[in-house]
């Protein structure tokens, strides 16, 4: 089972947010003693989804947690926004495709980055994708 | 408005970025190094990312297109300085930096900028013997 243990929401709407967050993600991996790697996988993680939200969206909130399974820590990152949200889910989590300018490798990077990844979206309503990295994992 | 330092040393651009880059100051570096290179007439560029703790698909896409861009105007680019975890968190990404040369530190990568440069003159070099011995 997994807790929840700190919970802090910050709004993103302009670019300063981004390293706002950024280093409020990096304090909270510190924190609880992950690896630098870790840390490395879990920032450029967050970097690829939040200018996802900024592109496409428009901005967003982000929720940073502290969860807890057992004797394992981690950081839970939760992305909502509001924009047009996507329609092929599975077409987005592949290598390479993008319907900005882009490498395509945002979405299937991340979840490569990660141990959990979680996507929901829905056209014209909004995108919500979650993600938890283990201090050890 | 922020900006990262472009440094003329002889024929080579040195670029330290010192501070973890957000999107807008990637774009200007990049616009910034290739009117530079273009002005200056460098023939290589050495970007020192040891203090970047972060390279993301699209910081990544940039410092792949500076590569390609300086290459166009026939100058060579060498990262120099990439901290472990960033490699290791690059190729995991799927962005191998493929066409962008590194170095381990600043001197490893200046020696490469030069030995490469000497290569491309000494071909030119031959060229010109060749015609030479055609010509007579």
């Amino acid at each position: 089972m997994t807790l929840s243990l700190s919970k802090d929401t910050i709004q993103i709407l302009k670019e300063q947010d981004v390293v706002f967050l950024k280093n409020r993600v990096k304090e909270t991996a510190v924190k609880i003693k992950m690896g630098l790697v870790n840390q490395t996988r879990l920032l450029t993680a967050c970097s690829e989804l939040v200018r996802n939200m900024m592109r496409y969206a428009d901005g967003g909130v982000c929720i940073i947690e502290v969860v807890s399974a057992g004797r394992n820590n981690g950081v839970r990152l939760t992305f909502s926004d509001k924009g047009p949200g996507i329609p092929d889910i599975a077409a987005a989590m592949r290598d390479g495709f993008s319907t900005g300018k882009s490498l395509g490798l945002g979405l299937p990077g991340t979840r490569r980055l990660v141990n959990e990844f979680d996507i929901k979206s829905k056209v014209g309503e909004g995108t919500v994708v979650t993600i938890v990295k283990w201090a050890n994992g | 408005m922020d900006k990262i330092p472009i440094l003329r040393m002889g024929a080579f651009l040195l670029v330290t970025i010192q501070v973890d880059l957000y999107d807008r100051l990637a774009l200007n570096l990049e616009a910034d190094l290739v009117q530079m290179v273009n002005k200056t007439n460098a023939k290589g560029v050495l970007i020192d990312i040891s203090a970047v703790s972060i390279v993301d698909s699209f910081m990544g896409r940039i410092i792949g297109n500076i590569a390609s861009m300086s290459k166009i105007l026939d100058a060579e680019t060498v990262v120099v300085g990439m901290q472990p975890a960033v490699a290791i968190t690059l190729i995991e990404l799927g962005l191998p930096l493929k066409g962008v040369h590194t170095a381990l530190d600043m001197e490893k990568g200046m020696n490469l900028l030069k030995s490469m440069i000497e290569e491309t003159e000494e071909d030119a070099d031959e060229d010109q013997t060749n015609d030479d011995f055609i010509t007579e």
